[in-house]
């Protein structure tokens, strides 16, 4: 037995509209429905312009990030089920709207390939050299950090990235405090610069809705919280020896 | 010809009424209202002290009118307000480890409540007491 | 980019939000509740000795300081949050208030 939603969709076409509108949709659904697919029936049944980003379906590739009630969710792990009083989707907060439900995330991803976002050696390490053997204590260092997808829910629900869009943000702060926190790693110096900023840890007021909305449930406002002790301790060493 | 035109949503200053996170957020942010007040009325008290018994009366005796009190009772709730957010989120800035286990969130947490309760027991018995 | 300052007031800050919490709630009781309603003896004599220890002193002393670092850095940054753009000057005035209450504290604590 299906019933039907009224989902309402925040529109945005720039060759004819000058600011987004609210557009209504009837979607019947079951219990098993996601929003992903409630999107898929609206465009194929009710309206073909609507636009949205998605791909994988299963909370991995990180595309369908969406306001949902004015929460960042993924559309794909948002289930109609479980908002009876309808739902009012909209593209992600704290992102230029390209168009509908897609959203401009080029500085979001200039951001995360700043801060090196991978393992840098001082010299090459070849297959010859076997394995880099870390301890179950060194690996959970950074593990969860590792399991960010780049999905930008932590930047919609970050009021800073949001009020100033120079602050580096959750994801590519966690990312370098978990490259930071890799015992492979050698690069830690090239990092802190980004750290040290204003527009990195700093610019964080601990506000901690990043990590309450992260689909994978990486804590950014931890990683973010280490990385003002990090760069407190390296504030200090600077102090003891300017001019390094 | 590029039809780009990307559409930059302006936050404005009430953002923070829009989602309850963010209204819990700016709660305790503003706990420093009263933590200031309360600061500041030490401070008042403090300098009446050192001008002897009479201004300290005076002071004191601005604390007995019942608007004072009701500040108070306030100013004591959003402290409180303010200290479990600071216990909640202290583990998440503390990277403790006993050997090879980290010393697990809700212990932070709870050794936090542990010392207020303790604190207060203590500043209790000397107030009354000694 | 430049490295930022703020460790210094963070420190600091963390310093306020902790007494805040543990040391502060109590301290409200006693002098903003329990005392005005009469159920402490809150005489001069009494609060001029304990002011006069050295442990009392300090407890005093921290509670008045510590929290000016944490509030006064709070609402600095509120004031972003709010949408008000607080230059260099703005900034001088709060953590150069919360330096005054902290000096002024222990000036009338020493002498």
């Amino acid at each position: 037995m299906s019933q039907v939603m009224k989902v309402e969709i925040q529109r945005y076409r720039p060759e004819l509209d000058k600011e987004p509108f609210w557009q209504s949709y009837d979607v019947p659904y079951t219990k098993e429905m996601s929003v992903l697919e409630a999107l898929a029936y609206i465009k194929d049944e009710l309206d073909p312009t609507l636009s949205y980003r998605w791909s994988c379906r299963m909370a991995i590739c990180g595309s369908c990030g969406m306001m949902v009630n004015g929460v960042p969710k993924l559309g794909c792990k948002t289930f109609l089920r479980d908002y009876p009083q309808g739902m009012k989707i909209e593209a992600l907060a704290n992102f230029p709207i390209e168009r509908d439900l897609v959203v401009d995330m080029s500085d979001f991803i200039a951001k995360l390939e700043a801060i090196k976002p991978y393992i840098i050696r001082e010299t090459e390490q070849t297959p010859e050299d076997g394995c880099s053997i870390q301890t179950p204590k060194e690996m959970e260092q950074y593990r969860q950090f590792s399991m960010c997808i780049n999905c930008g829910l932590c930047y919609a629900a970050c009021p800073q990235y949001g009020l100033n869009d120079k602050f580096m943000g959750p994801a590519a702060l966690a990312l370098l405090h978990r490259y930071n926190n890799d015992t492979r790693d050698e690069g830690k110096e090239e990092r802190m610069a980004f750290l040290n900023a204003h527009e990195g840890a700093w610019g964080c007021t601990f506000v901690g809705y990043c990590s309450d909305v992260c689909p994978k449930k990486v804590d950014p406002a931890a990683a973010i919280q280490l990385g003002k002790v990090d760069s407190a301790k390296d504030y200090v060493i600077a102090m003891l020896k300017p001019g390094e | 010809m590029s039809k780009r035109k990307p559409y930059v949503r302006k936050m404005g200053s009430t953002w923070w009424t829009k989602n309850n996170f963010h209204t819990m957020y700016i709660v305790r942010e503003l706990s420093s209202l009263v933590i200031l007040a309360y600061s500041v009325i030490l401070l008042f008290g403090l300098n009446a002290l050192r001008g002897g018994e009479a201004a300290f009366d005076a002071w004191f005796a601005g604390l007995t009118n019942p608007l004072a009190i009701v500040f108070h009772v306030i100013t004591l709730l959003w402290t409180l307000y303010h200290a479990t957010t600071w216990f909640s989120l202290a583990p998440k800035a503390a990277n403790l480890w006993i050997g090879e286990k980290r010393v697990a969130d809700n212990v932070i947490t709870g050794s936090l409540y542990a010392v207020l309760g303790g604190v207060t027991v203590i500043g209790l018995l000397i107030a009354f007491v000694l | 980019m430049k490295r930022s300052n703020e460790p210094v007031f963070w420190g600091l800050f963390g310093a306020g939000g902790m007494v805040a919490a543990l040391l502060t709630p109590v301290l409200i009781l006693i002098t903003g509740i329990l005392a005005p309603m009469g159920a402490v003896d809150f005489s001069f004599a009494r609060v001029d000795a304990f002011a006069s220890n050295i442990l009392g002193g300090l407890i005093i002393w921290a509670a008045v300081s510590f929290p000016l670092w944490l509030s006064l850095h709070r609402l600095y940054h509120c004031l972003h949050d709010f949408g008000v753009h607080a230059g260099n000057g703005v900034k001088a005035a709060f953590y150069g208030a919360a330096a005054l209450g902290t000096v002024a504290a222990a000036y009338l604590l020493l002498f």
